[in-house]
């Protein structure tokens, strides 16, 4: 847990690469053109350093040889055996230290070869201040027998007398010497530093590095402009998208220019004003479709009362009337009740298709309802001799609907289990819990095969074609139904098995415009011999 | 059949079809009630004030002046019952005739019998109740004056509304539901069409209440119905 905070960062930084193109196209150039610069960086400077060196490293063998070849000069030009050895050592070691110290050289003199002294030891001269461990050990042995000029790089130590030591790289080069005073070979070092050459790689170094730096930056900007270029454009038509689905049908991409974006605007533009168009056509048709069932509806239905008060007036009168003028009122009374029952349907349901349904929603008691439709159905009930029981809990069981819709479905349901009942009893069960209520109206009748149970809520469709219509409904019931179910974001759902029944099953939410996850009530009864063969239908 | 010649009411039948209007007069004639037909809706008001009606069917689809509008300016002049008819049973229009003032509806095709007992329901509060005084919160009901005051200023209520209060008035540790009410108030139990509570008691509170957007008179209980308030 206490690690979320960081994983949340995680996730976000996660998040972001996924979903910005930009992001990820700077990155992966940045990080490409890394690599490529560090390379060529690299390249660069050890070409440069090589080239320094090699220059530096001829000009100090042709500066040395030139020295050696003087002081060969300057002791072949001396008288030589009557001389000391120390004072001929000091005649050609003081010409070459004073020059070094305007040339910028330290000069080390030692020998004789062959003595096996080292550097150290009495008898080594060198310029003051230097430190004689600079000339390099390899170096040192090279001359221990008679050798040509060697040269090696090192590290050259200069100490002010008693201060500190001053370190630097540099080249030491040797050259033996023959002295006449005694006939020994001696080898002179000379010690160029390289301080001018490092501090110039230093330098190319920085300017390489600030080069580099600066080059990353222009790459990031460049493809951080480049991919703006191209992703803002296509976020404008994502956000464009977002809005036409979201129902504003009049947004539309701007254009500008002429490339590929501007054509894919174009074109993007094209499908909206294409979907536009094809919308409105429905929305229209609807409205056409709805004004018509508006206007048939009022239309029939004035006549219709007409006839219908007319029939009810000769209805009541039929006493007076002779056996089949009687037989004929009563006949034109029932079947003018069929036939309002089948308009006013078939009204509904072209209704539900015109998507002209609208509910009014309140707080509706599931119980209050089981139980005004059982007394309402009271008659049908005890017409058939059948006895309908409601299961209910002892509290509410509110869900937000349209109770004259949930009504009438319950009603629809009932009636139709009366119906199919077969005189053994209907079962009415309310439950409810914190998202949904429901109502299950369970009958032990004829059953329905596991085929039909999707076929019941077809319009117009019989379980038998060839039974009696018994109760006069119109075949629309169940569609209606259904509607009605899907109006309140609620589930019909029917089960059934031949011989031992059927249940039909009306969930609602709790909240209107809630979504169903389950309902409290199993959609296969538990009195029920098996609990596999079921079908759920939404 | 049972044509009595001293009329139980005056019903004046505002409706374009001429079938229809002389299908309705015969049925009224026939349960005892006189009428006039009126078939036009700017015509309508001067009928109303020439035949003095005790009841008003009207269609709510006339020429000349719509139903609604009809409605509202009777309902200006006087409280007199009006049942509209209409062809319509979607919501939006049921709501609007009631709540431009009208006290109860039916539906074409409708049954005579039905429409019959819904008019006798509206029309037999000329059957006088004994005297009796109610308060409710601070509003006094006199019974049998059909008057309603507050500190002694008479608050106007249409018979439809009056009968309303008086229901729930009578017993203030009821709670009704809607359907009672239809029953009691409106007269007839099949049908229940709650909207037609609704809107009377958003009408009746929006006279009767200092703030009808928090009532204190007529206090609705969640999924049940309405009671009277304690004050």
């Amino acid at each position: 847990m206490a690690d979320s905070p960081r994983y949340a960062g995680l996730r976000r930084a996660l998040t972001f690469w996924r979903r910005s193109i930009q992001a990820r196209v700077v990155v992966t150039t940045l990080v490409l053109s890394a690599v490529v610069i560090s390379a060529v960086g690299w390249l660069l400077l050890r070409q440069t350093r090589d080239g320094l060196l090699d220059n530096r490293v001829d000009a100090v063998l042709a500066e040395s040889a030139s020295e050696t070849l003087a002081a060969n000069t300057r002791l072949t030009q001396t008288p030589g055996t009557d001389t000391d050895v120390g004072s001929q050592l000091d005649d050609l070691f003081d010409p070459i230290k004073e020059r070094g110290a305007v040339r910028g050289f330290e000069v080390v003199l030692a020998g004789p070869v062959g003595s096996g002294k080292p550097l150290t030891a009495g008898g080594t001269r060198s310029t003051p201040g230097l430190a004689v461990a600079s000339v390099p050990e390899a170096l040192r042995q090279h001359f221990d027998v008679v050798a040509d000029p060697a040269w090696s790089y090192t590290t050259i130590q200069v100490g002010a007398a008693g201060g500190d030591v001053q370190q630097g790289p540099g080249i030491a080069v040797g050259s033996q010497i023959n002295l006449k005073a005694d006939g020994e070979t001696y080898v002179l070092y000379y010690l160029f530093s390289l301080d001018e050459e490092n501090q110039t790689l230093s330098l190319v170094n920085r300017a390489l590095l600030t080069a580099g730096a600066l080059l990353l930056v222009l790459v990031a900007a460049l493809t951080g402009i480049v991919t703006r270029q191209v992703v803002t454009p296509i976020r404008l038509a994502r956000r464009v998208a977002e809005r036409l689905a979201a129902g504003e049908l009049q947004e539309r991409v701007r254009v500008s220019g002429e490339d590929d974006l501007a054509r894919l605007a174009t074109s993007f533009n094209q499908m909206a004003s294409s979907l536009q168009r094809q919308i409105r056509q429905l929305e229209d048709l609807s409205r056409v479709q709805r004004r018509f069932v508006s206007d048939v509806s009022h239309e029939l239905r004035t006549p219709l009362t007409t006839v219908r008060m007319a029939g009810d007036v000769l209805y009541d009168a039929r006493p007076d009337f002779d056996a089949s003028t009687r037989r004929a009122a009563e006949l034109l009374h029932h079947e003018l009740d069929r036939f309002e029952t089948l308009l006013s349907d078939l009204l509904e349901i072209s209704r539900f298709d015109a998507g002209a349904a609208q509910l009014d929603i309140d707080d509706v008691n599931l119980v209050d309802v089981a139980r005004r439709v059982v007394d309402m159905t009271r008659p049908l009930a005890e017409q058939r001799g059948v006895q309908v029981l409601i299961q209910a809990p002892g509290r509410l069981c509110l869900a937000e609907a349209d109770v004259r819709r949930v009504e009438r479905v319950v009603r629809n349901l009932v009636t139709n289990a009366i119906d199919h009942a077969e005189s053994r009893g209907v079962l009415l069960q309310v439950v409810c819990d914190d998202h949904a209520s429901a109502i299950a109206v369970r009958d032990y009748g004829v059953g329905l095969t596991s085929g039909e149970t999707a076929l019941v809520f077809n319009r117009f469709w019989r379980a038998d074609p060839a039974r009696a219509r018994t109760s006069g409904g119109t075949g629309l019931g169940l569609s209606i139904s259904l509607e009605d179910a899907r109006l309140h974001g609620g589930w019909l759902q029917a089960w059934g098995r031949p011989g031992e029944g059927a249940q039909f099953r009306l969930t609602l939410p709790r909240r209107a415009g809630g979504r169903l996850r389950q309902s409290p009530i199993p959609l296969v009864p538990l009195d029920s011999m098996d609990s596999l063969d079921s079908q759920e239908l939404v | 059949m049972n044509v009595d010649l001293a009329p139980k009411g005056r019903v004046l039948v505002v409706d374009d079809d001429p079938s229809l209007a002389e299908m309705l007069a015969i049925v009224l004639r026939q349960e005892g009630f006189e009428s006039r037909v009126c078939a036009r809706g700017d015509l309508a008001l001067s009928a109303f004030r020439e035949f003095q009606p005790d009841l008003v069917l009207l269609d709510l689809m006339l020429p000349g002046k719509d139903g609604i509008d009809v409605c509202k300016e009777i309902r200006e002049e006087s409280g007199v019952p009006i049942v509209m008819l209409t062809a319509k049973s979607d919501t939006v229009d049921v709501v609007v005739g009631l709540e431009s003032g009208a006290d109860d509806y039916v539906v074409k095709p409708f049954k005579p019998k039905e429409l019959v007992a819904r008019i006798r329901a509206r029309v037999r509060r000329l059957d006088e109740p004994a005297h009796e005084s109610l308060t409710v919160a601070d509003l006094v009901i006199d019974v049998a004056g059909h008057a309603v005051t507050r500190n002694g200023t008479p608050v106007n209520l249409t018979p439809l509304e009056f009968d309303l209060l008086l229901c729930l008035a009578r017993k203030p540790w009821q709670v009704f539901t809607r359907e009672v009410l239809l029953e009691q108030v409106w007269g007839y139990r099949h049908s229940a069409d709650t909207r037609l509570v609704n809107v009377h008691v958003q009408r009746l509170r929006s006279k009767v209440e200092h703030d009808p957007e928090n009532p204190e008179i007529i206090v609705t209980v969640r999924g049940v119905g309405y009671k009277a308030g304690t004050g």
